[in-house]
C-alpha cells in the first residue's frame, strides 16, 4: 500500500479541480493601485467641486464633465493596470491570461457590470441623481460576487462590503464622494492587499 | 481495508485519467483542446486515455462543427462520476487510515 502516493493523488485532483473552473492568476497588487488611483480621483474630484462656483453642479457644467472625465479615467487606468499585472502573473506562473477559465470570469463579472452601467445611463436620463453613486457600488459588489465563484473566494467578501456600502449610501444622498473613497479607495487597499499577501507572494 | 482497496479503481490509476476525470466532475463540459493545455500532455497520450475512460463509459465524447473546424469535448457521465466519488472516497479512507 502506498499512501504517499495517494496523498499526492488527492492533491492533484484538487489542483486540477481549481485549475480548470478558477482564474488564479488575478493580481492583487492591481487592487492596492485601483485603491489608490480611486483616492487621488477622489481628492481631484473634491477640489473641483470646492472650486465649483455655484451652490449646484449642472449637467452641462464643465465641472460635471470633468467629475465623469476623472470617473472614467480612474476606471481606465484600474482596468489596465489589472490586464497588465495579471498577464504578468499569469506568465510567471508559465500559463496564458486569455484561456477558457479567465474568459469565463470576465464573462461573469461584465454581465453585472454592463447592467449597472446601463441602468446608471438611464438614472442619469431620469435625473435620479442621488442613486447613481450607491448603485455604482452595489452593481459593483454584485460582479464582484459573481465572479468570485470563478476566481479568488477573497473577491466575494469584497463584493458583499460594496454591497452593503451601496445600500448604506442611498439612505445618506449627497455623501456619494465619501462612499466612493471608502468602496472604491480603502476597500480595494485591503482587499487588494490580502489578496497581495496571500496569492503574489 | 481490504473492502477499501476494492473501492480503489483500476482504471483511476494514471495521473492523466485522474485529471481528465477530476476536470469533468467539476466543468459541464471540457473541449480536447482546453484538456490538454490543462493536462500538458500531447495529443495523441490524451487521446488514448479518453478512449480508454470512453470505453469504461466513464465519459462520453461530442464531435461537432464549430464554422469549418471540427470540436471534440467530453462529458462526465452519471455512471463515471459515480465511479470517480466513490474512488476519491476511498481514497480519502486510506490517507486516514494511516
Amino acid at each position: 500500500m502506498d499512501t504517499k502516493n495517494y496523498l499526492q493523488d488527492l492533491q492533484d485532483i484538487k489542483q486540477m479541480m481549481s485549475k480548470s473552473t478558477q482564474f488564479l492568476s488575478l493580481s492583487g497588487l492591481a487592487g492596492i493601485l485601483a485603491g489608490f488611483y480611486a483616492l487621488i480621483g477622489a481628492y481631484f474630484v473634491r477640489m473641483l467641486i470646492e472650486n465649483h462656483s455655484y451652490d449646484y453642479i449642472t449637467l452641462e457644467s464643465t465641472t460635471f464633465k470633468a467629475i465623469v472625465g476623472i470617473a472614467i479615467l480612474v476606471l481606465f487606468l484600474s482596468l489596465t493596470t489589472a490586464y497588465v499585472l495579471s498577464y504578468r502573473k499569469a506568465k510567471r506562473k508559465g500559463e496564458t491570461l486569455v484561456n477558457s477559465t479567465s474568459k469565463r470570469a470576465f464573462l461573469n463579472f461584465a454581465i453585472p457590470m454592463l447592467t449597472g452601467g446601463i441602468l446608471i445611463v438611464l438614472l442619469l436620463k431620469n435625473q435620479y441623481y442621488g442613486l447613481i453613486a450607491p448603485m455604482t457600488l452595489i452593481f459593483y459588489g454584485l460582479a464582484c460576487v459573481n465572479v468570485s465563484k470563478y476566481t479568488f473566494r477573497d473577491v466575494r467578501y469584497l463584493g458583499i462590503t460594496e454591497i452593503i456600502l451601496g445600500l448604506i449610501a442611498i439612505e445618506f444622498s449627497g455623501y456619494g464622494l465619501l462612499f466612493w473613497v471608502i468602496g472604491f479607495g480603502i476597500c480595494h487597499i485591503a482587499y487588494g492587499g490580502v489578496m497581495y499577501f496571500k496569492y503574489d507572494k | 481495508m481490504k473492502e477499501i482497496l476494492q473501492q480503489i479503481n483500476k482504471a483511476f490509476d494514471n495521473r492523466i485519467r485522474l485529471g481528465i476525470m477530476s476536470v469533468l466532475m467539476v466543468n459541464d463540459s471540457m473541449d480536447f483542446n482546453t484538456l490538454k493545455e490543462l493536462l500538458d500532455v500531447t495529443d495523441g497520450n490524451l487521446a488514448s486515455h479518453t478512449k480508454a475512460l470512453e470505453s469504461e463509459e466513464y465519459i462520453i465524447v461530442e464531435k461537432k462543427f464549430i464554422g469549418r473546424k471540427t470540436n471534440t469535448s467530453y462529458k462526465a457521465t452519471q455512471k463515471g462520476k459515480q465511479a470517480f466519488q466513490e474512488h476519491l472516497e476511498a481514497l480519502e479512507k486510506i490517507i486516514k487510515k494511516s
